[in-house]
């Protein structure tokens, strides 16, 4: 139980995990499965972010003051470079999800999948 | 200027892209990709001279030293892939001209220029780069771009669409789970740097947190490296690509992963790490002789040729599976020989196909009935190339098959040698589909011309000659296959 207590942050980012990474496979909703693919790379975030934390430790801006206990600011230096990726690869995912839905008029997986079917009988016509 | 080598191979196409993008008239951009891509290739083959005479190259980026900056490190590892990468992007480059111009829509030409730069920008530097979280950086500029590469497809066939989409969706999973493990070892060592980390972490030993850490890295890159069965997002992709793209990827992309993880593996956890041999070396071996039939047999039956290939790479892929999951110096070597090879042999038979998807729409058993007549050149580099991945003798595929099959008899596993003969063997039925349909055939009357010119085979057969040249002399590749396996197993320089 007590590990529960001390390392809860862990705990909260494998769960935030778990139910990103559902989304992305069981969800048939393209933009569904962005949300999920989202939730999961945050999760990722929040562990970077917890373990630059240091006990007792403040923000890591120098104060002058010697002894201060400085929280590692590299984790969050590393995640301001993931975040914009992220950001990046949002825009890219939400993009083609766009072009999807013009030229096949659905974001659904299973739909999609018939409609593939019928084209790949087209194209072998 | 000798000394930022390191660091140009990877600005030479990082700063060419977006002027690529801003460059309006579509040839200036695409002579801008051929200069980008020629200096990179150039200066793969200085860097490769440097280290063969001096050893080692450290790269201080910005004049900061290793702890507190990030490093490029050129060793005898990653000095023998620049070379091929670069070379298959100048290559690439110099077929997107003809290809590029059927496929793609003209006002596009000047982006996709810039996105194809983008992604030789990123392979380059996850290779060139000493810093396990940058390898996550240019994984990502190199994903990125190859996505929306992917997608330029939809042009031809809005089936490029789904798959560019299903491609970001387990790309950007496999580059997280990369990173999670990244950040794993970091919270146990405090380091991200690749020689710290190959220091501290062998010290870590048989504890759970270094063996999630490697689970998450490898994962990882397997799902990047489109091994059995994480490869399911590949033969869509490759397949509806635009044919530039599909040759450029499936020559180089997964080859990268499989360079990083080769990295990871061998120079940060080690060979000696705890049950790495028995193991992850035994689920590698196991996943990648699955694959290797797996790819071969879907191949056999699959008909449009894109997708062919596409498959066989997965065959492939289990090949250099299999030598590392040797976990020796010879299966290492033999999965970096197979590792360059293939990158050839790939590069030709895609560029060669491009040819024929790029007139007649698809490349198909059917769109070649009989082109063997008609596009002799083209259809004859299509034959080498599959000549190569049989593992034929003169050709380079038979020398990453003779190390590998050695690899495996020095440590008397008999049973996987005579099955990766077999399955090299197998993938004489679909080459020879292919030689039925091109030549045995009559073209159907009302088939559309096809045409060829010096400028559509001679980038093919470039990369054709490649092959057979290593084919032939293999020396220079072998030795520094094996000085890139010493790296790792030799204890280090």
């Amino acid at each position: 139980m007590s590990i529960l207590l001390t390392h809860w942050n862990y705990f909260l980012v494998i769960v935030l995990m778990m139910l990103g990474f559902y989304a992305v496979i069981a969800r048939g909703n393209m933009v569904k499965k962005m949300v999920g693919l989202n939730i999961f790379q945050t999760s990722v975030f929040m562990l970077y972010i917890s373990m630059g934390k240091v006990g007792e430790g403040t923000a890591p801006i120098l104060t002058g003051e010697a002894g201060t206990v400085y929280s590692n600011p590299l984790p969050h230096v590393l995640i301001l470079t993931a975040i914009v990726v992220g950001v990046a690869t949002t825009a890219v995912g939400y993009a083609l999800i766009i072009r999807i839905q013009e030229s096949f008029g659905s974001i659904e997986d299973n739909e999609l999948i018939e409609m593939l079917d019928d084209a790949a009988e087209d194209g072998a016509s | 200027m000798m000394q930022h080598l390191p660091v140009l191979q990877v600005l030479a196409p990082l700063m060419a892209a977006p002027f690529a993008a801003l460059l309006r008239w579509r040839h200036m951009a695409w002579g801008l990709a051929m200069l980008a891509t020629g200096a990179a290739f150039v200066i793969s083959l200085a860097l490769f001279v440097q280290v063969s005479a001096n050893g080692t190259i450290v790269y201080d980026l910005g004049g900061w030293p290793a702890p507190i900056g990030i490093v490029y490190v050129i060793d005898a590892a990653n000095a023998v892939v620049l070379p091929v990468i670069s070379f298959i992007g100048f290559i690439a480059t110099l077929a997107a001209r003809h290809l590029v111009a059927r496929e793609i829509d003209r006002r596009d030409h000047a982006l996709f220029y810039s996105a194809w730069l983008l992604t030789l920008a990123g392979m380059l530097g996850q290779v060139t780069t000493g810093d396990a979280f940058n390898i996550f950086v240019f994984l990502e500029i190199s994903s990125l771009s190859a996505y929306a590469l992917v997608a330029m497809g939809a042009g031809r066939d809005r089936r490029a669409l789904p798959a560019a989409f299903n491609y970001l969706i387990l790309g950007t999973v496999g580059a997280t789970f990369y990173v999670i493990g990244i950040g794993l070892l970091y919270m146990q060592t405090g380091t991200l740097n690749l020689a710290d980390l190959a220091n501290r972490v062998p010290q870590l030993g048989a504890t759970l947190p270094a063996y999630t850490a490697l689970a998450f890295i490898a994962l990882g890159l397997f799902l990047k490296m489109a091994l059995f069965p994480l490869h399911f997002w590949l033969v869509p992709a490759y397949g509806y690509a635009p044919s530039a793209v599909s040759a450029l990827m499936a020559a180089t992309a997964t080859k990268v992963s499989v360079y990083v993880l080769i990295r990871l593996i061998f120079g940060v956890f080690g060979a000696d790490f705890p049950s790495l041999a028995d193991g992850f070396g035994m689920l590698v071996i196991t996943l990648g002789l699955v694959g290797a039939f797996v790819g071969t047999l879907a191949a056999i039956v699959e008909t449009d040729l894109k997708k062919l290939f596409a498959q066989s790479s997965i065959a492939q892929l289990g090949y250099m599976a299999i030598g590392i999951g040797l976990v020796t110096a010879s299966g290492l070597t033999a999965a970096i020989i197979h590792l360059f090879n293939h990158a050839l042999m790939k590069g030709a038979l895609f560029l060669a196909i491009g040819v024929i998807a790029a007139q007649a729409g698809r490349a198909t058993m059917g769109t070649i009935q009989g082109a063997g007549r008609q596009i002799p050149m083209t259809m004859t580099a299509v034959l080498f190339g599959g000549l190569a991945l049989i593992g034929v003798p003169l050709t380079a595929g038979f020398i990453s098959k003779l190390y590998l099959i050695r690899a495996l008899i020095e440590v008397d596993f008999w049973l996987i040698a005579a099955l990766v003969f077999i399955s090299s063997a197998l993938a004489l039925a679909y080459i020879w589909k292919i030689v039925e349909a091109a030549w045995l055939s009559e073209r159907p009357e009302g088939a559309p011309v096809l045409t060829e010119s010096i400028g559509t085979w001679l980038p093919a057969w470039l990369l054709v000659l490649a092959t057979l040249g290593f084919g032939i002399f293999a020396a220079p590749l072998v030795e520094a296959a094996m000085a890139a396996a010493d790296i790792f197993f030799g204890g280090r320089p």
